[in-house]
């Protein structure tokens, strides 16, 4: 039952337009808990002097990486829709690196699922941003 | 005292629209989404074409949370950039021609950003301004607001917080 929700949930993000544009993928998934990668890409850098990625492609990761963590949640019906989602940039990410998060689903009510994520490069010791979001429980 | 002639409105207007662009079109994030800016004396509005690549969502579609994000993040740096440098285009301390080369200024960073989405984007062009709460030496508060057919129905709004580039590199 919950494969195949988690099953679900990957079909429905592989086919999702923007995250296609981005080379997005979805690394993991299942039990509330999500993780996904985005590769370097010289189209989405927002610094051109440094080649550092800009934070509306670290923001579009994390937003579908939440996403996915809500769907994939046990108690979730299906859908969900971002309801507000907070970003702070701990630093910059290291040029020439995929991007990797990971999102958990910590809490979960009939309309409204809480969600927190963590985004890294090649070093796991220093996150380079962190997300929290509320997401909307929907189907019921 | 004389008054100086004010110059032709041609050279102000090309002064201050190449700058805009120079600043634009130097990052390639805005080129992908394919955002543009219109200027109306120091009054930006950020436009956000609709294209197949920026949904989010293909079942109802809808734009991807990911780019209002982006979109929103885009208008508040812009806008902040732009704030900050005015004074130093229209003084002429800035050559626009350093500019067109490539020569940005250092751009705020972002320190964190929080979107407040208040309904689903439409498959259609959007709209957005930023309006500088705050900006000091070092930080600096921004609010941004985006809509699409109308002005007063936001689809999206978002709250950032910026570290200023420091003013002697």
């Amino acid at each position: 039952m919950d494969s195949q929700k988690a099953k679900m949930a990957e079909h429905f993000i592989n086919a999702i337009p923007h995250c296609r544009a981005l080379n997005m993928t979805l690394t993991n998934i299942g039990d509330g808990k999500a993780e996904m990668e985005l590769p370097y890409d010289d189209r989405i850098v927002g610094d051109p002097e440094t080649g550092v990625l800009h934070g509306g492609a670290v923001s579009a990761l994390m937003d579908t990486c939440c996403g996915a963590a809500a769907m994939c949640h046990p108690s979730s019906p299906s859908g969900t829709a971002t309801i507000d989602l907070r970003i702070d940039y701990m630093r910059a990410a290291t040029p020439g690196h995929t991007i990797r998060t990971k999102a958990e689903c910590y809490r979960i009510t009939r309309s409204v699922a809480f969600v927190r994520a963590t985004a890294m490069d090649n070093d796991d010791s220093r996150p380079v941003a962190t997300a929290t979001g509320a997401f909307t429980v929907e189907g019921t | 005292m004389v008054r100086p002639r004010p110059e032709p409105v041609q050279v102000v207007k090309q002064r201050r629209d190449t700058a805009l662009s120079a600043l634009v079109h130097g990052v390639p994030y805005i080129n992908f989404l394919g955002i543009e800016f219109e200027r109306r004396g120091d009054e930006l509005t950020a436009i956000l074409p609709f294209d197949e690549k920026l949904i989010g969502n293909p079942m109802l579609p809808a734009i991807h949370g990911g780019v209002t994000a982006g979109f929103l993040e885009t208008t508040a740096v812009i806008g902040l950039a732009w704030a900050g440098l005015w004074d130093d285009i229209e003084s002429g301390r800035i050559s626009i021609e350093r500019l067109s080369e490539g020569h940005l200024p250092r751009l705020p960073k972002t320190i964190d950003f929080t979107v407040d989405y208040l309904r689903s984007g439409l498959p259609r062009d959007a709209y957005a301004r930023a309006r500088v709460n705050r900006s000091g030496r070092r930080y600096a508060s921004v609010h941004v607001e985006a809509w699409q057919d109308q002005r007063n129905v936001l689809f999206a709004q978002a709250t950032g917080h910026f570290l200023m580039p420091s003013r002697d590199d």
